[in-house]
């Protein structure tokens, strides 16, 4: 009985201890649920976005960049069929075998496949290797007939840059690289960029990046856990970039390349109306195609070390004095604040008599002399001595105040180009802020005839020349074409305008910006006698370019030669009097040009400049002169074409 | 008391079937169909190996399962010793013949089976410890004297499987054998006092962790420390099922198990697949079976008069909850991951083998419920 009574006792601790564990199980399946309903419900949208994190990857398609044309919509950029070979990693077994088998097969040596080794290391397991972006045609059906014994290997056609125009156009258009980190940190590039594609390195593809480089497709596919493609679940498609329209002319483009072959120089052409740049050349220049898939080093090296510079863009980055293609707007200057009477007279005794101030000497470029000068005969002849007198009455101040006002010492064409040099147009300001000193009288008298401190681009000197040719008006230059402005009227009001009553504003002539397609003379007799004048420059004996000129009116044209020094004249250079072709190169004169043309109704402006070419009649005056008669002759078809487009628009 | 005996002894057939717990019966069918389906969907819907090996196995354990049922309580109150010497015997066999996979040495080649004995020795304990506090008089209990034989019988396996290693299945054993002395009746100040005591060494027990397994409870606290190593079956159990939402995504679309992103899918991370594919839904509802089942264990358990029943079949539906506990938790990222399959749905014979095993043994105690066993 004791026995069964601890029994019952037993059997009860037993059932009691039970169910002091059941509750704790059913507490522990409480926590279990609640947990449950944290991942499944509450968070269910944080896992599943990570769930599909897990499960979706984006492949981004490359788009193609939109392309750029001339004036006329002729292709200066285009995207040309390219052959490539790329290996999907995932699907290689013995990445080196495959890698042996492609050398051999299109032929890659010991470097490329270093460099291959190295490019695979950065990618991920899933991601494509691009062995070649450019296969030739010979290398590609190797492959496509070897392709069963390559895995993962795909052929693929693609697209990449090209540049029909080549080396013509090299320094506006620029070209396009591979993506170095700082083009990553671009938000254009960053937005848009995908693995592999080209950005712009320089010029218009550069500074055109935005419209240029598309928007990217997307490609989802449903992947697994090693990364496998499954399936394919979305394509949203690249879209291409936009066009870029210059308003370059590459047949003027072209022919003003030609005619620098072989010279370091630049050529820059625009109309004086619109501000359009039609040719802006520089020389030497290289193949832009090369850069596409990268430059080899031989190639690098070349450009590099070639002494006459290709790789800087002698239209905007390139630093000259004016010399005497600053005259015009000396003299204007001087008219417009009625500083000279364009009668006076100036006697220029050659070098045995030259000018003097202070002691020094400041002699005239013609050795005998250019006896008695009135201010047209002067800057016909360019005569060195009228200048210098005037400027020192004149003053560095004023002279620089009207330099500005017609594009010196600023850049041409905004920030299109990120090497464009601004130049300098020194004042007494400038050089007590620069260099710490005091100007000198002497300094002005060189400035005068566009020596010393004046730095110019050959671009601002073809702004300058057709700022003056259309009357005094303030344009802006530019050379991708802008439909938002109508240039018809533009051209009416500037021509109608014309007006000759003088302007009594206050400060006008202290101001130096003026709004675009105002005008900027105070007296429009004072142009009209610069303009005549450097007709007489060019169409009359004695004129300075008097050998380059057009009797045919349709091309007549004028302008003002310049001979910039690359250093100071000694007396010792003057006593021996060497010809050009006699002097050591780097120390031969510049040689320079501006022109407007044709002369009745002028339409376009010119710059020409021959580094080291000597004298400017000679080396810089012909070869506006041809490029004249080419542009005038192609004046119509222009018009025609963009009056239809306009009418289009 | 006589006569209650020889009609304990005397059970007809009739008797036998009509004291079946079918709603038992129908849980582990339940359940089991649940796991064939879910480890076809392991297989991405495709009928192959491990579909094809479950459903050999289960139909064999289930039958074995029907047959031992009616085995008599008795015998396995009088083989209780010898089968969990056997256990011990096959644990120390694996130590000198075991084969290995992953690092661990956990199972004995039988040819047609990869048997794990530490699997076994899961009901092993449970038996052993039932018939031990079977016959112990509930005054001789507290006395450290019968402490210290259950404290050996239970060190000796949990050492030999860590050894394995496998730290998941020791814990069980130990859980399932501390549960039974705690169902004894041993007072509570040991279990506070032993609680603590663990509670002071564990830092000792954690340096002598394996390096791989330090690595897996300091990734439980932190699964981002490691995200694509170590924290990387967490993590993505994790975002299986909570991208599982209310409904789940279907069956057969688990993308996480698909696509691969899931280590383990067919043994310890089964729950996670299925909860992916029925979602919070299904997931209650097989917790609910679980429960269920626990419930008729506990009921069977309820209904035996022996002692030995009773602590087996508490002490089983524990066990049980334990498995399930502690593999669902893992998933869940509640408790570290240690190898722990999930009764019935995780792909295995061994685990199968034993559970059924277990279950033949309560079946039996419903069957031959009104035996009294003698204490001697």
């Amino acid at each position: 009985m004791l026995n069964r009574g601890r029994n019952i006792e037993k059997g009860r601790v037993i059932t009691r201890r039970m169910f002091i564990l059941a509750a704790a199980k059913i507490l522990l399946f409480a926590g279990i649920s609640s947990r449950l309903y944290n991942l499944q419900i509450s968070d269910r949208e944080k896992y599943e976005i990570l769930s599909d994190k897990n499960r979706i990857r984006e492949w981004k398609t490359p788009p193609q960049r939109g392309i750029i044309v001339d004036n006329f919509n002729k292709v200066l950029a285009s995207n040309d069929r390219v052959f490539q070979l790329h290996l999907i990693l995932d699907e290689i077994n013995d990445f080196d075998v495959t890698i042996f088998k492609i050398k051999n097969l299109i032929g890659l040596d010991q470097f490329q496949v270093k460099k291959l080794y190295k490019k695979k290391e950065r990618l991920k397991p899933w991601d494509t290797l691009v062995i070649s972006d450019n296969l030739t045609w010979e290398q590609f059906s190797k492959i496509n007939l070897y392709l069963h014994e390559l895995e993962g290997a795909k052929p693929v056609l693609s697209t990449s840059r090209f540049y029909p125009y080549a080396n013509d156009l090299v320094h506006i258009v620029g070209y396009v690289g591979d993506a170095s980190p700082q083009d990553l940190e671009k938000p254009e590039i960053k937005e848009n960029f995908v693995p592999g594609l080209k950005v712009g390195k320089y010029g218009i593809e550069n500074s055109q990046e935005k419209m240029l480089i598309g928007n990217y497709g997307i490609k989802r596919y449903e992947v697994n856990a090693s990364g496998k493609r499954i399936s394919q679940i979305d394509y949203i498609k690249e879209r291409q970039g936009n066009k870029v329209n210059l308003t370059i002319d590459i047949e003027i483009q072209k022919y003003a390349q030609e005619l620098l072959k072989g010279k370091a120089g630049s050529i820059c052409v625009m109309d004086i109306y619109t501000g359009e740049v039609v040719a802006m050349a520089s020389s030497p220049t290289y193949d832009p195609n090369k850069f596409t898939h990268g430059i080899n080093q031989k190639d690098w090296k070349e450009i590099r070390n070639n002494p006459l510079k290709p790789l800087i863009n002698k239209s905007i980055a390139g630093l000259y004095s004016p010399g005497s293609t600053f005259k015009p707007l000396v003299a204007l200057a001087a008219l417009e604040y009625g500083i000279l009477d364009p009668n006076k007279t100036i006697r220029c005794k050659g070098h045995k008599h030259p000018y003097e101030l202070y002691g020094v000497k400041y002699h005239c470029w013609k050795k005998e002399g250019h006896g008695y000068m009135k201010l047209r005969n002067a800057i016909k002849q360019s005569c060195d001595i009228y200048f210098y007198e005037m400027a020192r009455l004149l003053g560095v101040d004023k002279l620089s105040i009207i330099a500005k006002r017609y594009g010196l010492g600023t850049n041409v064409l905004g920030d299109l180009y990120n090497d464009e040099k601004k130049g300098l147009v020194p004042d007494t300001k400038w050089k007590r802020r620069a260099l710490e000193q005091s100007w000198y009288l002497g300094e002005t008298v060189i400035n005068g005839i566009g020596q010393g401190y004046i730095q110019t681009t050959p671009l601002q000197l073809c702004l300058m020349t057709a700022q003056i040719a259309n009357g005094g008006y303030k344009i802006k230059p530019h050379i991708i074409k802008d439909d938002s402005i109508n240039y018809k009227d533009i051209i009416n009001k500037i021509k109608l305008d014309q007006s000759n009553f003088p302007l009594h504003e206050r400060n006008y002539l202290d101001d130096i910006n003026v709004e675009y397609y105002q005008r900027m003379y105070h007296k429009k007799s004072n142009i009209n006698f610069v303009l005549d004048a450097m007709f007489g420059s060019t169409n009359e004996q004695y004129g300075t370019s008097y050998k380059s000129r057009y009797d045919n009116p349709k091309y007549q044209f004028a302008g003002k030669t310049g001979t910039s020094q690359v250093r100071r004249i000694t007396d010792l250079d003057r006593e021996l009097d060497l010809d050009t072709e006699q002097i050591e190169y780097k120390k031969r004169d510049h040689a320079l040009y501006v022109a407007f043309a044709p002369y009745k109704n002028p339409r376009y402006a010119m710059s020409v400049i021959i580094e080291h070419g000597g004298s400017g009649s000679k080396a810089a005056a012909p070869l506006a002169s041809k490029l004249i008669k080419r542009i005038i002759d192609r004046h119509k078809l222009r018009e025609q074409f963009n009056n239809s487009n306009t009418n289009l628009a | 008391m006589l006569r209650e005996r020889i009609q304990a002894s005397n059970y007809s057939f009739l008797d036998k079937l009509k004291s079946i717990d079918y709603l038992l019966i129908l849980l582990i069918i339940a359940i089991g169909s649940i796991s064939v389906f879910a480890i076809y969907s392991t297989e991405g819907g495709k009928f192959s190996f491990y579909t094809k090996n479950h459903i050999i196995r289960l139909s064999v354990f289930f039958s074995l399962f029907l047959v031992l049922s009616f085995v008599r309580v008795s015998t396995w109150y009088k083989n209780a010793y010898l089968f969990y010497f056997v256990g011990l015997l096959l644990l120390i066999t694996v130590l000198f013949f075991g084969i290995s996979a992953s690092g661990a040495t956990r199972w004995i080649n039988l040819y047609f089976l990869n048997l794990q004995p530490s699997e076994l020795m899961k009901i092993a304990v449970i038996i052993c410890f039932a018939r031990y506090y079977h016959r112990i008089q509930s005054s001789d209990i507290q006395s450290i004297k019968f402490l210290i034989q259950p404290i050996i019988l239970l060190i000796i396996p949990c050492y030999l499987v860590i050894q394995q290693p496998d730290l998941g299945t020791s814990i069980l054993i130990a859980g399932s054998g501390i549960a039974i002395i705690w169902l004894a009746g041993l007072n509570i100040k040991y279990f506070v006092y032993s609680g603590l005591l663990l509670l002071v060494s564990l830092p000792f027990a954690i340096s002598i962790l394996k390096p791989y397994q330090k690595s897996r409870i300091l990734t439980f606290f932190n699964p981002d420390r490691d995200p694509l190593g170590a924290g990387y079956q967490i993590i993505q159990s994790k975002i299986a099922i909570g991208s599982g939402g209310f409904f789940g995504k279907g069956y057969l679309k688990g993308t996480q198990s698909y696509l691969e992103f899931l280590p383990e899918k067919h043994t310890d991370f089964i729950f996670t697949l299925f909860s992916e594919e029925f979602g919070f839904l299904g997931s209650i509802i097989l917790l609910f079976l679980y429960i269920l089942l626990i419930y008729r264990i506990i009921n069977v358990g309820l209904v035996s008069r022996s002692f030995f029943a009773k602590l087996y079949c508490f002490g089983f539906a524990t066990a049980i909850f334990l498995y399930v506990f502690v593999n669902i938790a893992m998933v869940l990222g509640m408790l570290p991951i240690v190898g722990a399959p999930l009764p019935i749905m995780s792909y295995g014979g061994s685990s199968l083998l034993s559970i059924m095993l277990g279950l033949s043994i309560v079946m039996s105690c419903k069957i031959y419920n009104q035996e009294q066993i003698s204490v001697y």
